[in-house]
């Protein structure tokens, strides 16, 4: 499974990639893996909505699972991936790249210390 | 494979002009039709009745049933539906009645659903039952409101927490979020009982109840339920009995007498009217004396008793603090007739009868798997049992291969991946109408397949095939949501 | 007596569990109260328990013996022979939700011809596989509503004009929502444009009836657009058979369709099982709560079906789930696509118009009885409510004793409507009962 270690991971499978004050946001390959073929992406958030951390932003919906995906961090969103509506199965293909989710604007850079680095993520204690 | 066995829709099969049923000409002066608001087209099939009967027979046997063939799915309890019972409810009188006809004319009726609901009462162990829920989850709906309304009665609107057991169906914390309730999940402890430290833990001012199925979805009965009701109650919460497993305890054990306040049954599983291909059901709620009040309405009292001159009479009330209504009319009737004919034709030694056979049916499977399918809980169980479909030798195998390839020896498969808390889980309930015989065919399949699993994976893998279709594309069906006919251009116009 | 085991089989399958008896197995439950000798007679067999159920529905006068004009969300039609015969079949009723479509293509195919029979009759993209029934259906849509909203939109608008039963489910279904429902207060005679005025920014849906409760018809065209102007959904519940003749709700632009599928071929029995119908545009298959099923391949490459979107579902989503329903009412679809498949789209027309033409007669018979009134204005389909001299609970006592169930005694859910009658004509009225119905009325 690949971590990469320039992101920073939550341990509800979030990644996000910051640079400068922005924020890309996507679910990670673990995730993917779990949720198997991935059939339907609805991102809840619009472009302009201020969301704290921790609230939905997008649904990600496999034949077995829907998993709800949370802002790692507050922020502004600045952009929304509008592909993923009609190809699905990059996230599986792709979730570090292509299949991000949304861009933000970080409000609170601060809370970036809540998260998990690569290594922590991988240590996580999982169910299965 | 040759052989297809795609059936056209009924959409395929229309031409034009044909007719399945003709009406009478009108007997009456035509009148204006209403012409701003007539429709233009109306794209129906149109097919001759006999069309219509080979098209739906031909889909039946596509069908696996309890009447052809053994359902082991476990929590559904699919017994023989007894054939008595869709007799009666064919009964002119009790078919062509009209729910809103006035009460003198539908005593029959009335009368049949309070004795109903004595029967159901005397089982379970409540004082009172409303038949109004048409469904389990929906008898689920109608208990968790009624908690809920129990304590906003007494003022003690802070009480918004229910516990529901790690176990649950998927129902019980659907239904507490749908009421306005906060679900917390409790743990189970390695006996596969609610684990009491956790409970303690969470009995507070703010508990309203705690949901629990009992026997559980592992099957077991729990050996604390006394304590866990007597705990909730000491923190002043109420506790629901899921009844969906009540088939293992007619005549053996009434849960009102263990402390459950709320309970649903499914008269479709416990008492053997059809499931329908998926419906419908039926959910009557039992409750406690303290919670009759909060039924919903329309309850079935009788309004006078009998004398020596006059027959008792029955008739359609209010409960004082009712929840309110939670369908049109009163209930599924039909499959109330069905369940009392059912009751009525077992007797109190028949009901006592199906639990002890239903019980030792799942314990004598259970002893013939378990040295070869691992038992997370294994102790006696009541009417079904959870075993695990992967061995270690075996890594590619899942619950799922081995129930597809149960099809092709003729069996349904056991629940798939239910409850949750057990890996590959298979749960396997042979309700009590079945012969050892057939137990014995099924155990011995069950163990073939094992061994398969080990030497020839591949056929799992690609199972079923001696069924009339494989393995459906489930993502193919989900991604492109073809969800109708798609009718070509102009379909329906003449 | 539907329990399979010899004695014999009894003692070996004990002894392979390893007890003594059947009592044993039922060691780990509480001693307090295991088998309790429960107050109920012993069991009887089949041909005593027929005579006794065919005893206690001879109590019951029925549709068949009496003339009945009683309707209000349950009518009386005819149902083809062909019906029950298919229902009949044990491959049917005895099976189970179809979970594995290898082994239950004749469910799964069946549920997709209802659901394309619900679609092409509403007019709308799509419809489930069913809810319990009517009013279970109406609650449905508000919930669908409230969730697509997200919370954020707390008004909903019910028409007084919504059959009573349905509103008072909405309520309870609805209790534990921070919502508010307006518009039942409004006078019931009123047409839909009294609702304009309430709809607003905080309002998720607005429902209206087609017909409506008193069997009138509206145009909803201009409503729609409104709900449409403020972001708000408009919600349609239909009675299916009128749609043989009336154009779909889809022509008002409703965002979602919900109906009684009762009068498509099944029996009244006292009200229920019936049939919830329920239907909506595409962008909404996400919203939309119960089962569906899809076309798809299977490994062979042959057509088939399955049920999908399951992660919608209570089984997947638990708490998350915006409802708890788990079955369809299964066999009542079958029912219902047999019907539809009968009749056909000259079948369902002629039905439609034979409803409509005998309403009309009898409601212009009606009229001309010294002191009963049906507002001649207004259209309506096969229900009208006929203005009586005196309560119509006396009305329908003296038509009862004349063997006439009289109609639906409107004062039940509207106390202002003292001598208001609701009557219902089907296609299975003949002229000589309308014209004894006018007789008797003459006779008082």
């Amino acid at each position: 499974m690949e971590t990469p270690t320039n992101l920073q991971y939550t341990s509800n499978d979030e990644w996000i990639l910051v640079e400068d004050d922005l924020g890309t946001i996507g679910i990670t390959d673990y995730a993917q893996d779990q949720l198997s073929d991935i059939v339907f992406v609805e991102i809840v958030a619009f472009e302009g909505d201020e969301l704290g951390q921790g609230e939905t932003v997008a649904i990600v919906e496999s034949v077995k699972a829907a998993a709800d995906i949370y802002m790692p961090v507050s922020g502004t969103v600045v952009e929304i991936n509008e592909e993923l509506a009609d190809q699905p199965e990059v996230v599986n293909e792709d979730p570090y790249g292509a299949a991000w989710l949304l861009k933000i604007e970080l409000s609170d850079p601060g809370e970036l210390d809540d998260l998990l680095d690569a290594e922590a993520y991988q240590n996580l204690e999982r169910d299965h | 494979m040759t052989k297809s066995n795609v059936q056209p829709t009924i959409f395929e099969l229309s031409a034009p002009g044909r007719k399945g049923v003709q009406f009478p000409k009108s007997d009456v002066p035509t009148a204006d039709l209403p012409k701003d608001f007539l429709r233009e087209e109306l794209p129906l099939p149109e097919l001759s009745e006999h069309e219509v009967i080979r098209h739906f027979t031909n889909l039946s046997q596509l069908n696996h049933s309890v009447d052809n063939g053994f359902y082991p799915l476990g929590s559904c309890t699919m017994k023989y539906n007894p054939k008595i019972n869709e007799e009666t409810a064919r009964l002119p009188g009790f078919a062509q009645i009209h729910p809103l006809q006035p009460a003198i004319t539908v005593q029959g009726a009335l009368g049949l659903m309070y004795e109903t609901q004595k029967w159901l009462g005397e089982i379970s162990g409540f004082d009172a039952v409303t038949l109004q829920p048409a469904a389990g989850a929906h008898g689920e709906l109608t208990g968790v409101l009624i908690i809920r309304a129990y304590h906003r009665a007494r003022g003690d609107e802070k009480r918004v927490k229910m516990l529901v057991p790690d176990s649950a169906h998927g129902t019980n914390p659907a239904s507490s979020s749908m009421s306005g309730l906060e679900m917390v999940e409790l743990p189970s402890d390695e006996r596969g009982n609610v684990d009491l430290e956790a409970l303690k833990a969470e009995c507070d001012d703010t508990l309203a109840g705690l949901m629990i199925t009992n026997p559980n979805t592992l099957g077991l009965f729990d050996e604390n339920i006394h304590e866990v009701c007597q705990l909730v109650h000491e923190a002043g919460g109420l506790v629901y009995g899921d009844g969906a497993n009540m088939n293992a305890l007619l005549g053996i054990h009434r849960p009102g007498d263990s402390g459950i306040d709320v309970m649903h049954f499914n008269l479709h599983k416990t008492f053997s009217t059809p499931h329908g291909g998926g419906g419908p059901g039926s959910g009557p709620v039992g409750v406690t004396a303290e919670l009759a009040e909060f039924l919903p309405f329309p309850q079935v009292a009788m309004t006078k008793e009998e004398t020596e001159e006059t027959l008792p009479f029955y008739d359609l009330i209010t409960p004082k603090q009712s929840i309110g209504r939670v369908k049109a009319f009163h209930g599924h009737f039909g499959m109330v007739v069905r369940a009392f004919t059912y009751m009525l034709t077992l007797g109190k030694n028949g009901l006592r009868a199906v639990s002890e056979y239903a019980v030792l049916n799942a314990n004598y499977l259970q002893a013939l798997v378990k040295d070869t399918y691992h038992i997370p809980h294994e102790r006696l169980c009541m009417h079904e049992f959870v075993a695990q479909g992967h061995w270690e030798d075996a890594p590619g195998i899942r619950a799922l291969d081995i129930s597809k390839r149960l099809m092709d020896f003729g069996f349904h498969p056991p629940t798939n991946y239910f409850p949750l808390i057990i890996p590959e889980a298979l749960m396997i309930e042979p309700t009590e109408t079945e012969t050892k015989d057939t137990l014995d065919a099924f155990a011995e399949t069950l163990l073939k397949i094992a061994e398969e699993a080990r030497t020839d994976p591949e056929k799992l893998h690609n199972a079923p095939h001696r069924t009339p279709f494989g393995r459906l594309d489930e993502v193919k069906a989900a991604k492109e949501l073809i969800l109708r006919t798609q009718l070509p251009e102009g379909y329906g116009e003449d | 007596m539907y329990i399979p085991h010899t004695n014999a089989e009894r003692e070996a399958m004990l002894e392979t569990i390893g007890q003594e008896n059947l009592e044993d197995l039922f060691q780990c439950l509480p001693k307090d109260g295991r088998f309790p000798d429960l107050a109920l007679p012993h069991g009887i067999t089949e041909m005593e328990a027929l005579d006794e159920l065919q005893y206690i529905a001879s109590a019951n006068e029925t549709t068949q013996e009496l003339s009945s004009f009683l309707g209000a969300g349950a009518y009386n039609h005819y149902i083809p022979a062909a019906v029950d015969s298919l229902l009949r079949r044990g491959e049917f009723y005895t099976a189970y939700t179809p979970y594995q479509p290898e082994i239950s293509q004749g469910t799964l195919q069946t549920i997709f011809e209802y659901q394309s029979l619900i679609a092409a009759l509403t007019g709308m993209d799509i419809s489930n596989a069913s809810h319990y029934d009517g009013a279970t259906a109406v609650a449905e849509a508000v919930n669908m509503a409230y969730h697509t909203f997200r919370g954020r939109r707390q008004k909903v608008i019910l028409s007084p004009a919504l059959h009573p039963h349905y509103r008072e489910t909405v309520h309870t279904y609805m209790e534990g929502a921070p919502l508010e429902i307006v518009g039942e207060d409004l006078d019931p005679k009123a047409g839909p444009e009294e609702l304009r005025p309430l709809l607003d920014k905080n309002t998720a849906v607005v429902i209206v009836q087609y017909p409506d409760f008193f069997g009138r018809i509206f145009d909803y065209a201009a409503l729609g657009e409104a709900a449409h102007e403020v972001g708000a959904l408009l919600a349609v519940h239909v009675n299916p058979l009128a749609l043989g003749l009336l154009k779909p709700p889809s022509e008002f632009d409703a965002d979602i369709v919900t109906g009684e599928g009762q009068p498509l071929g099944i029996p009244l029995a006292y009200g229920g099982p019936y049939l919830g119908i329920f239907a909506t545009k595409q962008k909404y298959v996400r919203k939309m709560a119960g089962r569906l099923a899809g076309e798809t391949v299977d490994d062979r490459g042959q057509r088939g079906y399955t049920l999908t979107l399951n992660t919608r579902e209570q089984h997947i989503r638990r708490e998350r789930a915006t409802s708890n329903i788990c079955t369809n009412q299964g066999l009542i679809v079958l029912a219902s696509t047999i019907y539809m498949s009968l009749l056909g789209k000259h079948g369902l027309r002629q039905v439609a118009e034979l409803n409509y033409h005998k309403a009309h007669y009898a409601a212009e018979k009606i009229n001309t009885v010294p002191g009963y009134m049906v507002n001649p204005v207004q259209s309506f389909f096969n229900e009208f409510v006929v203005h009586c001299p005196r309560p119509a609970e006396e009305v329908n006592k003296h038509l009862l004793a004349h063997d006439i169930l009289g109609g639906y005694e409107l004062s039940k859910d509207y106390p202002e409507l003292e001598n208001e009658l609701l009557v219902a004509i089907t296609e299975m009225n003949t002229r000589s009962e309308i014209d004894y119905l006018i007789h008797v009325l003459l006779e008082e």
